[in-house]
């Protein structure tokens, strides 16, 4: 456990030790920024749920873009600078190098979407704003997150740089968020399979409207959990081939 | 102990790797030699933990890297021939860094830290951004990083590639020193540096030993070589010029010699000498005084276990 933080730790200075972690957070900030003003809140007057629920569908955006970016790095470049050899003979396991690598960057995903919680307060200002829409909806982003930054880090172990992780990262995650679409123009039982693969439509309106669907959370759950399994057998295979 | 019983590694059909085998005792440092593509990475890789051996087995202190990847892995300390560091970390972070990762205490790694970088010479860039380091000190930091936690073999791919002559004398004490804690493995392409740096040389030619793993490198040279007998340190190669057969009969009467072979070309005569004993300035003397015209004095231990290594390693068709 200790190397998985040290790892984690490593990885989360990176970010904060280059020009590309705060790059990505200033965008992410500003692109939310921008999004709260101009899509959220509006123009006309609205009621104070749906401003927040408006904020969190275009929070998704940074969430899934971020995410995909902030994992593109995390094995893609260690493999390009050759330190991934310092990782592999180190004693300790696959699963731990990608756990150290996914902690890493979701924590700094966790940290840049923490910096807009500011926003949504200040719908408290000319509303009335309710904290579990708040709580529930920052809990989808962050399993959102979770299922975006593991689809990146499993790219990101199977690509030889950093450009081709984000290329196949971003495809998957766009396959996946599009899979609603194919459900609608698909026959039963493959319309209720793509509904269920959809990363964002079913799985998340339901924490956007304050709901905590235990559904949704398990599927979230789920696809982290098999990226990273997967990322971890691609890093294992590497010894192999 | 390190045992490599029968080792071989395939990529896809192609064989890199074949079954080698050889022993390394505690203490010793020992070359590893062969040309480009000869599987000499391959092979350090492999006992590195880096890559898995498509057959055969690899052990230290008893500790099957298969059977105990993680505990395998802990024995061993390497460094790939273009040192692999984190640019953004100071010298000293990149080593704590390290250490942790290695399963050392906090302690443990602050204890270790000033050993490893005084025994490395890195002392005073502890706190030197690595980005910013020469090509010289990177290689020793890299080496720092391979023996923070003390293991029984360090693994150096090509550790004097790249050095000026004053960095190369450095890493040879650093190399050296190692010895005092763990078994060392060298592979290089500078041959007279292995032989005084290691206590022995293996050799691989296209994936498969070609010489006595036992054998130290003057013991190889008179079995190979064209002057049979004799340490490495007797052997000359000299560059005369004057009649080729008063050199001859000057080299074959003369007391200092025990043996020596001459090719004549261009107006001057290429001769290999064995001396009876280390005295290359007597020869040069009476050379001189017979009328002999001296342009050229190698040193042949480094021309001799060149010839070793071409003898060992060229294809004869």
């Amino acid at each position: 456990m200790n190397a998985v933080l040290h790892i984690a730790r490593r990885e989360l200075g990176s970010y904060l030790n280059s020009w590309w972690g705060w790059v990505i957070l200033a965008l992410i900030l500003l692109f939310d920024g921008l999004a709260f003003n101009v899509y959220a809140v509006g123009f006309s007057p609205k009621y104070s749920a749906d401003v927040l629920e408006s904020f969190l569908e275009a929070s998704t955006v940074t969430v899934m873009i971020g995410g995909v970016l902030l994992s593109m790095p995390t094995l893609a470049r260690e493999r390009a600078a050759g330190t991934l050899a310092l990782l592999q003979t180190a004693p300790i396991s696959e699963a731990q190098v990608i756990a150290g690598k996914y902690i890493g960057a979701l924590g700094f995903l966790t940290l840049i979407k923490s910096l807009t919680l500011y926003m949504p307060a200040l719908i408290e200002i000319n509303g009335k704003v309710s904290w579990s829409q708040i709580g529930a909806g920052y809990l989808g982003l962050f399993a959102l997150g979770a299922a975006v930054v593991a689809i990146g880090t499993f790219a990101s172990a199977v690509s030889r740089n950093q450009v081709l992780s984000a290329v196949l990262g971003g495809s998957v995650v766009g396959v996946m968020i599009l899979s609603w679409l194919v459900s609608r123009n698909s026959d039963p039982p493959l319309k209720a399979i793509f509904a269920y693969m959809a990363l964002f439509d079913t799985h998340f309106q339901p924490f956007m409207r304050g709901r905590i669907n235990t559904e949704s959370l398990v599927y979230y759950a789920s696809v982290s959990f098999a990226f990273l399994l997967l990322a971890t057998r691609s890093l294992k295979a590497r010894r192999w081939a | 102990m390190i045992e490599v019983r029968n080792l071989s590694r395939y990529y896809g059909d192609f064989c890199a790797v074949e079954d080698v085998s050889f022993s390394i005792a505690d203490g010793e440092v020992v070359g590893f030699l062969g040309r480009n593509g000869a599987g000499k990475s391959t092979t350090l890789k492999v006992l590195a933990g880096l890559l898995m051996p498509s057959s055969g087995a690899v052990t230290v202190d008893g500790v099957d890297m298969t059977e105990a990847p993680t505990s395998f892995r802990s024995r061993i300390g390497y460094l790939p021939e273009d040192p692999p560091l984190y640019e953004d970390m100071t010298v000293a972070d990149f080593l704590r860094y390290m250490g942790s990762l290695r399963g050392m205490s906090s302690e443990q790694v602050e204890t270790r830290l000033g050993e490893v970088m005084a025994r490395t010479q890195i002392t005073e860039r502890a706190d030197q951004l690595i980005s910013e380091l020469s090509h010289g000190f990177r290689k020793r930091v890299g080496i720092a990083q391979a023996i923070m936690h003390r293991p029984r073999l360090v693994i150096l791919d090509e550790p004097i590639s790249g050095l000026d002559p004053a960095q190369i004398r450095g890493m040879r004490q650093v190399i050296r020193s190692l010895a005092e804690e763990s078994t060392v493995l060298i592979s290089s392409h500078n041959l007279p540096e292995v032989s005084q740096t290691c206590d022995r040389v293996i050799v691989l030619k296209k994936g498969r030993l070609v010489a006595e793993p036992s054998q130290t490198a003057d013991e190889m040279a008179p079995t190979i070589g064209g002057l049979a007998g004799g340490p490495l340190v007797n052997h000359l190669s000299l560059t005369l010029s004057g009649d080729e057969a008063a050199i001859a009969s000057f080299l074959k009467a003369s007391p200092l010699v025990r043996g020596h072979s001459l090719k004549a070309g261009g107006g001057l005569c290429l001769a290999h000498v064995l001396l009876n004993e280390d005295q290359p300035e007597q020869l040069v003397a009476a050379l001189v005084g017979a009328g002999i015209g001296v342009r050229r004095v190698e040193d042949g231990l480094a021309v001799q276990l060149e010839d070793v290594f071409l003898d060992l390693t060229e294809d004869r068709s």
